[in-house]
């Protein structure tokens, strides 16, 4: 039995990414390198406003005295940032319809299953679509604009909505946070905005899907969603990536802004290629979500991590506003030698503050791993609770699962939970399946999946479907 | 349709179990297998369904003439094989609905047949729940997750109602049942009862065979059938015990 299911596994871990292909569009890009000359270029080409050149000029600086983050449980190779391509766009910026979009990358979104049409189609989603680093295509928009919805590219918010962005843009992530935030305050060249109106409950599922698609070209995004008093959202975000391989750095930075009563949900579908089964390539991901919750406000993030060969990601809340709650729910898989270190920071603030956590590891392969959350009370969190569940899941005998749970609590009526397992499949449940019919495969793709049911669920239907496939994907069709 | 031809069986770790059984079942026949604990009875329906953790050491099964012995448990399973387990096993997450709908278009991948559509699978559904008295919510419910012992023995026979099989074999799907429930469970296998599905009952107790008559009953002893015969010996047995033999 053990034999034959390592048998299988291997299979599994021999799967090849399947969204492995370029599109081939004339793009206009940089030389290699990062200057304040380069920086002036990106400033200089997106006609941004003088306060947006300085904002990126003091980012470099802070940068430059900034080294990359060592702790976390992940062997990287250092990452040089002279060789990277900083600004890659599409010749030709922008589109009024459908029909004036490059058909090789409508050919791409077929390919992926994606395509703009089929995306329309699904009731009431709004797509905002980053090829590297200019939104092409933007759909919607008239519905979003009668109800004050401002739903469109970074570029396009700096150019519009100038003091929004000037207001808002950094205040929950500033360039000083880390490394990485440094060097996307200073070289980003799009990403997504959104604002919506005080009292105002989006009526659709808003999604952007980002795709590095330019040889070399780290992609750099930024996102700042706001939700003034009592406004709601849902935002999707989803990524594939181009088989590549050499490295390529993903540096992005989100921020959310959860006004008095506001709720914001958060979800992502990550699928940035993992690297080959022998560990050769595959996109370093670094990226810091963070959001701030005023009164009573809400944010909840889900992710699903299936990409990437290296992730390195928090996604928190800092919960400042009373009777404010954070949620964290996540999936991460691992498989061949991708690393994973992922997690959450729920920083209570004020009274009564909630937070829930749940992460469900899966590691197959040679692969690794980690969860990383802090859960911190400070002194004025009066009543403060907490509960959080991490769970792993190893699949073969060569895989590593790790947790570091990281609990701070400066406020005795707190109360904070902690649960966590690790856990095989096993040879009962296996020989059950099979017995019923289902092959080894699909069993271990049946059983993964029930086990990330309590995160899958959070996911908003459009998203479900996507989700499952990668998880399939990720685990070699397995999932039914 | 099975055909067991002096098998020997042991586990993983080498302990013997069974030591040279032959048995023979028929299209439509009802075999009830009976005998003290730690006799093999258990083992029988493990290696028939292909369960890893016991190796065949000598002797064959075949099935509609087929060896199973190279065979996995699921290329078993499409050809008609069903084990209703006597410790059904939890999967977390999945629904007894998802998980049956899966089993169900596996098969019929397995044989080249189109899938059901999602209409066809509801109406076996609804059929079968209303044979067992199942409720909808409780397809609804983790495979197994939290199910009592009864609640368990009735979700393996809805699964084996939906399945279809050619042979079904019963490993004590009778104990921990109240009255009411065996009448349920016995009311399932009855209903699947015909000219072409074959049944292997395993029991320790006559009670089950009060409502599903079987043909032939066996005694095993030691890895052996030491006897067999009629549905009269399942009832000396319950009068005079195993010494009786």
């Amino acid at each position: 039995m053990a034999t034959e299911k390592n048998k299988t596994l291997k299979e599994i871990t021999k799967n090849k990414y399947q969204y492995g292909f370029v599109t081939k569009i004339e793009s206009e890009k940089f030389e290699p390198g990062l200057n304040e000359n380069t920086i002036k270029l990106i400033s200089a080409k997106r006609n941004e406003p003088s306060w947006m050149l300085d904002y990126r000029m003091k980012a470099y600086s802070a940068l430059q005295k900034m080294t990359p983050p060592n702790w976390a449980n992940l062997k990287i190779k250092p990452i040089d940032l002279q060789k990277i391509i900083y600004y890659s766009a599409p010749k030709k910026p922008k589109y009024n319809s459908l029909d004036e979009v490059d058909p090789e990358l409508l050919k791409t979104f077929n390919k992926l299953g994606i395509s703009i049409d089929e995306q329309k189609k699904i009731a009431g989603v709004a797509i905002d679509v980053v090829v590297d680093s200019v939104s092409v295509a933007t759909t919607f928009q008239d519905t979003l604009k009668k109800l004050g919805i401002i739903f469109c590219s970074m570029s396009e918010a700096i150019e519009n909505h100038s003091e929004l962005v000037k207001k808002h843009l950094g205040s929950v992530v500033p360039y000083t946070d880390n490394y990485f935030s440094a060097l996307n305050a200073a070289v980003f060249t799009d990403g997504s905005f959104c604002f919506i109106p005080k009292g105002v409950r989006c009526p659709m599922e808003l999604s952007t899907y980002f795709r590095i698609n330019e040889a070399g070209t780290g992609q750099f995004e930024r996102t700042l969603i706001v939700a003034e008093e009592d406004s709601y959202v849902s935002y999707l975000e989803g990524c594939t990536a181009p088989m590549r391989d050499e490295n390529q750095l993903h540096a992005a930075v989100v921020e959310l802004v959860a006004m008095k009563s506001s709720e914001i949900k958060y979800s992502t579908v990550q699928n940035w290629f993992p690297g080959d089964e022998n560990g050769v390539g595959g996109v370093y991901n670094f990226v810091t979500k963070r959001g701030i919750c005023l009164d009573s406000a809400k944010i909840s993030w889900t992710q699903i991590e299936t990409g990437s060969a290296i992730t390195w990601k928090y996604p928190s809340c800092v919960l400042k506003g009373n009777n404010s709650v954070g949620e964290f729910f996540s999936v991460a898989v691992t498989n061949n030698f991708q690393q994973a270190d992922t997690g959450t920071k729920m920083i209570h603030l004020g009274k009564n503050t909630k937070s829930t956590i749940i992460s469900k590891g899966v590691c197959a392969g040679k692969s690794n791993g980690s969860y990383r959350g802090l859960v911190k009370i400070s002194k004025s969190a009066d009543n403060a609770r907490n509960f959080s569940q991490c769970d792993s899941l190893l699949l073969g005998q060569t895989c590593g699962a790790h947790t570091f749970p990281y609990i701070e609590s400066s406020n005795k009526s707190s109360i904070v939970e902690h649960e966590a397992t690790t856990s095989k499949i096993s040879d009962d449940q296996l020989f059950y399946c099979k017995q019923r019919g289902i092959p080894e495969e699909e069993a271990i793709g049946l059983i993964v999946n029930g086990y990330c049911k309590d995160v899958l669920k959070k996911l908003p239907m459009e998203f479900a479907v996507e989700a499952q496939k990668l998880l399939e994907i990720s685990l070699e069709g397995s999932v039914g | 349709m099975l055909k067991i031809k002096n098998l020997h069986v042991s586990t993983e770790s080498n302990i013997s179990i069974l030591k040279g059984l032959n048995l023979e079942i028929n299209k439509g026949e009802v075999h009830a297998i009976m005998g003290p604990n730690g006799s093999g009875k258990s083992t029988l329906a493990s290696i028939v369904a292909g369960d890893p953790k016991y190796m065949i050491t000598s002797g064959e099964i075949t099935f509609n003439g087929k060896s199973l012995t190279d065979l996995e448990p699921e290329e078993r399973s499409s050809m008609g094989l069903f084990l209703s387990f006597q410790y059904p096993v939890e999967i977390p997450g999945i629904s007894l609905n998802n998980f049956i709908k899966t089993a169900l278009n596996q098969k019929q991948k397995a044989l080249n047949e189109k899938p059901f559509s999602a209409k066809e699978i509801l109406e076996k559904i609804k059929k079968n729940a209303e044979i067992l008295k199942i409720d909808l919510d409780f397809i609804k419910r983790s495979v197994n997750v939290g199910f009592s012992g009864g609640e368990k023995k009735r979700a393996e026979i809805f699964q084996m109602l939906m399945l279809q099989p050619q042979l079904s074999i019963l490993d004590e799907t009778d104990s921990g049942l109240d009255i009411d429930a065996l009448k349920i469970v016995a009311k399932g296998v009855n209903s699947l009862r015909n000219n072409n599905s074959s049944f292997i009952i395993i029991t320790h107790y006559q009670r089950l065979l009060d409502h599903i008559q079987p043909d032939f009953v066996h005694v095993l002893n030691e890895g052996k059938i030491i006897k067999s015969g009629g549905s009269d010996i399942a009832k000396m047995l319950e009068e005079k015990g195993y010494d009786w033999i």
